[in-house]
């Protein structure tokens, strides 16, 4: 199952990126698509956090608010460094996280890097090390509102 | 309008570079050689628009995967002073 | 309409390259590697986002449209990674960070704790 569906997405990159379909070129991206998913079988990489397609419809719902909240701490880490007297208050912090697999847990670490402001610096067992531009910021991400949000996503798979 | 773009892009640029040589540590030279990679990209991709060609969107792509690779063992080889290091040696 | 599509990816190009500067401008100004960190997540989120997102209503609803978004995907998958090496990587090698607080008692396993 996994090895098809990843197939699949191997196939559409080529298709993607090649731009020309004669059936010589398409052929040739079908064959090197199969190959490497088996390859990737045959490495046992293709587990649930190799190539996780159970999250794919938690996905849906969890990227686009996580879209948004990238934008809201953009344009507050913008007002600080824009700030004449740049009123930074760096934090580091300690984050629980309450997710139970390894790709829900590397999903909430990578989002909590991936929101201007916040950086995760280093995971021990179920606890983040997080370095914050702002005291708000840290807060903030202390207050749980992120990980339920990613515990929720988990749970939607 | 793609020439404000890239002219913003070039500033950026500069300043990076600027921080690239002012360090003081070897993490911001490695962070704002980083960045340099990732503006490099998106000027990549803005130039194509300017010119019309968007091919220069693939080579984009490709830069965008070294990018990582390259920071990646930039830190590495800082960190262990090796590519291929025995993480025992760790402790 | 092909005007409101080149005002609008106008206004988006013009928001990402703002946010690119000030991601620069982050990156120059911040005191220490940890902060100036914050910089570059700027550059790669918001900047190449809006950035990208301005350029595929210019570019229609074609195949670069699509490589445009597999552009904003890499760069999205890989910041993080880079981020959290970095940060790593600078507090193994015992790089103090200039705080104002530090909350690192809250752990109950003081997670990371530099190495």
């Amino acid at each position: 199952m996994r090895t098809i569906s990843l197939a699949g997405f191997l196939f559409a990159f080529w298709l993607v990126l090649s731009g020309h379909y004669t059936p010589m070129l398409v052929g040739a991206g079908l064959v090197s698509a199969i190959l490497c998913a088996l390859a990737a079988r045959r490495m046992r990489v293709l587990d649930e956090e190799g190539h996780p397609i159970q999250l794919v419809v938690g996905a849906l719902s969890y990227y686009p608010w996580l879209l948004w909240e990238i934008i809201k701490s953009a344009w507050a880490v913008t007002k600080v460094v824009l700030h004449p007297r740049l009123p930074i208050s760096p934090t580091l912090t300690v984050v629980h996280a309450s997710q139970k697999t390894a790709a829900a847990r590397a999903t909430y670490a990578n989002s909590i890097t991936l929101t201007p402001g916040t950086l995760t610096a280093g995971v021990s067992g179920d606890e983040f090390l997080v370095h914050a531009l702002t005291r708000e910021g840290a807060l903030d991400l202390e207050s749980g509102g992120m990980d339920r949000r990613v515990a929720r996503f988990e749970g939607a798979a | 309008m793609f020439a404000g773009a890239a002219a913003a892009i070039l500033v950026a640029l500069a300043l990076a570079v600027l921080r690239a040589i002012k360090g003081p540590t070897v993490f911001d030279r490695a962070l704002a050689g980083n960045t340099v990679g990732s503006l490099a990209i998106l000027l990549l991709a803005v130039f194509g628009f300017l010119t019309g060609r968007p091919e220069f969107l693939d080579i984009g792509i490709t830069y965008g995967l070294l990018n990582l690779i390259g920071t990646l063992a930039v830190l590495k080889f800082f960190r262990h002073g090796d590519l291929a290091y025995d993480p025992e040696e760790e402790r | 309409m092909a005007l409101a599509i080149d005002i609008a990816s106008g206004l988006l190009i013009a928001a990402g390259s703002f946010f690119i500067l000030v991601g620069a401008l982050a990156l120059f100004r911040l005191p220490d590697v940890y902060t100036r960190a914050h910089g570059t997540s700027i550059i790669d989120t918001a900047g190449a986002g809006f950035l990208i997102l301005g350029l595929m209503l210019q570019a229609g609803f074609t195949l670069v449209t699509l490589k445009l978004l597999f552009l904003l995907a890499i760069s999205f998958f890989t910041l993080p990674v880079i981020g959290h090496a970095l940060a790593r990587a600078a507090l193994h090698e015992k790089i103090a960070p200039k705080l104002a607080e530090d909350r690192r008692g809250r752990g109950r396993n003081s997670a990371g704790d530099g190495a």
